[in-house]
């Protein structure tokens, strides 16, 4: 791609008391995507999204927002970005109308009418005028996203965007996520510990642990490869054979044989075996698929 | 930046900190004015309601006699004189010097309130400033908006300077209005004695002259004002190393409270007159009561004031632009 990208990180490092927190990340954002960040508690997610959003400053590396690097333009860096860093934490005491107002102000070249705008866009028009402090989590994670869209930013950044929310509220964060990435041509970049997330949500994947990317990719693809059925089949060697003229086969531990999931294929292939007189045990669709890439990939560390 | 302290200002407002100390004050002004009522009313009953002129009259006499005595120092005699205009102007102007109108209720209430009281009112102003955005989270969002972040702390520091002066605007307005009902609004031109300086154990009173009460109440009020100045600069600074404002207030209260305590023991421990808390008692200088250790004088103590107050500046918006938020 030849336009400018959204974000882009080169050999981002921090170093906190001597240890290594961050080992060298680099990526890139383009337009209209929806990029994940997907890891472990702990493998350095949010101390990322904190050096991206300019809160922490990196022990080495640089970050460009739209062209603009954010340690040394930060004020034109910060033009382009709207972000939300853990819970949305607006002030309570005041309402939400005056919590959008406070922010605008902060950039004088937010135009009033942009408060309307964002209010519709988020559908909290019937209670702006509440103070903050009686709304439930919901809201003020719309408000929150209200405020991150106030200077009309190129770049979102969303830290644990469905933390807490329940799963109607989940579904209709995921369908402005995509909203805005497709219709206002935002590059959204969401961070999560939640796998079920990131697959519906993304287009590309980065998984981090223990402060490195270890693999990036998009979702389709990642999910392609990672998709696959299990079969128990007697005898073996009969089975593998049988399959390998179907599919690519590998025989797992334990005798079980391993081929991609290719949907409306697997009854074909079961007949196939059973009519040659093999008798299959059990077949058995391996889902989520980023589950078990993750688990590869970072080796077994504990995700919940 | 207006925008900035705008905001600063609106949430100062909407969190009612300022409505809060206005109404403390609102509820004490009327105690004090009360004591000061009694107190008079005590006098009265003792020295006889009509007799005050008489006493006054007396007392010039008295003057009048010991500077007509020949073995009188220079300065002694400086002073009498001074102090004799004084009691002459009460008793031409009809003044009852035991029976103090609104001015000098404003007056002592500064001067009772300036080691305590009002560095207390700022100090619940300036303690949660920085540190409740830090524990509320919302400094995330404040810094990261294309503002850079000494303007930040730069309109938060303003809008702290603009309450403080607003205090000290209400506690003169409401220390004036409140007792002016019992005491009557007048006495703005009584002459005050001022310009004392105390060198060893001494007294020095040659430099003792009369300014007119209104001219000695402003000049309190200036160093009330300085002094809140102070402690607002000192309590932000901790505002903004520490997340709690709990933390803040109690470290900022053992410090006002501990220079209370020692301005009553410290006068052989020399080196603590470089302490912020034992200077802050700044209208004593103009009173002329003897500071609490012996080389004090107000420009000394205006001076390690100002030194603390801009160190605490410096640490303030250098750890805030530094720091890594998390």
């Amino acid at each position: 791609m030849s336009q400018v990208p959204a974000l882009k990180v080169t050999d981002l490092r921090k170093t906190i008391a001597g240890k290594e927190i961050i080992k060298g990340l680099s990526f890139e954002l383009y337009p209209g995507e929806v990029f994940g960040f997907l890891g472990p508690n702990g493998a350095g997610k949010t101390t990322t999204i904190r050096m991206l959003v300019g809160l922490i400053r990196p022990s080495s590396g640089s970050i460009f927002i739209s062209g603009k690097n954010v340690q040394t333009e930060f004020t034109a860096a910060m033009k382009h970005l709207g972000c939300i860093v853990e819970n949305p934490e607006l002030y309570p005491y005041l309402t939400g109308w005056e919590n959008l107002e406070h922010f605008a102000r902060m950039d004088p070249s937010i135009p009033r009418k942009r408060l309307d705008e964002v209010i519709d866009l988020v559908g909290l028009k019937l209670r702006i005028h509440d103070r903050v402090g009686t709304y439930s989590l919901g809201m003020r994670q719309r408000l929150g996203i209200a405020q991150a869209l106030l200077g009309n930013p190129q770049l979102l950044i969303l830290d644990e965007p469905t933390n807490g929310l329940d799963p109607a509220g989940i579904r209709e964060m995921r369908e402005f996520i995509r909203f805005l990435a497709e219709k206002e041509g935002l590059s959204v970049l969401v961070s999560s510990h939640l796998l079920s997330e990131i697959q519906l949500l993304c287009d590309r994947v980065a998984i981090i642990s223990k402060g490195q990317i270890i693999r990036i990719d998009t979702v389709s693809s990642l999910l392609e490869e990672q998709e696959r059925v299990e079969w128990k089949a007697e005898p073996v060697d009969v089975a593998k054979q049988l399959l390998a003229e179907e599919t690519d086969v590998k025989l797992g531990d334990n005798g079980i044989l391993i081929t991609p999931h290719v949907e409306g294929k697997i009854a074909d292939w079961n007949k196939k075996l059973v009519d040659r007189g093999v008798k299959v045990k059990e077949m058995k669709a391996k889902l989520p698929a980023l589950e078990d890439l993750f688990l590869e990939l970072t080796g077994g560390e504990h995700i919940d | 930046m207006i925008n900035l302290v705008y905001n600063e200002q609106l949430k100062l407002f909407r969190k009612k900190r300022l409505f809060v100390i206005i109404l403390i004050v609102a509820f004490l002004v009327p105690i004090f004015t009360y004591a000061q009522y009694k107190q008079v009313k005590t006098t009265e009953e003792r020295l006889g309601t009509t007799d005050w002129r008489t006493q006054l009259q007396q007392e010039i006499v008295d003057t009048q006699n010991r500077l007509s005595s020949s073995r009188l120092q220079e300065d002694i005699r400086q002073f009498l004189k001074v102090r004799l205009t004084q009691q002459q102007y009460y008793l031409d102007h009809n003044i009852n010097p035991n029976a103090p109108g609104a001015p000098t209720f404003m007056r002592v209430f500064a001067e009772n309130s300036i080691g305590l009281l009002l560095p207390l009112l700022v100090m619940v102003i300036a303690a949660d400033l920085v540190s409740s955005e830090a524990s509320g989270g919302t400094i995330k969002l404040l810094l990261t908006r294309p503002v850079k972040r000494w303007k930040i702390l730069l309109s938060k520091y303003i809008a702290l300077l603009l309450s403080i002066s607003f205090i000290v605007l209400c506690v003169a307005i409401l220390t004036y209005g409140i007792s002016g009902l019992v005491f009557g609004y007048g006495g703005w031109s009584m002459p005050m004695l001022t310009g004392f300086t105390s060198k060893g154990e001494e007294l020095i009173t040659t430099g003792v002259h009369l300014i007119p009460h209104w001219e000695y109440i402003l000049m309190e009020f200036g160093l009330v004002w300085f002094v809140c100045f102070v402690v607002g600069t000192l309590t932000f600074m901790l505002s903004v190393l520490l997340r709690s404002t709990a933390a803040v207030m109690g470290i900022m209260l053992a410090a006002l409270i501990s220079g209370v305590i020692l301005t009553n023991m410290v006068s052989s421990w020399h080196s603590a007159k470089y302490l912020f808390m034992v200077n802050l008692q700044l209208t004593n200088y103009v009173n002329g009561l003897k500071p609490p250790i012996e080389g004090m004088t107000l420009g000394f103590s205006i001076a390690v004031l100002l030194i603390w107050a801009l160190a605490a500046l410096i640490i303030s918006f250098f750890t805030f632009t530094k720091r890594d938020v998390y």
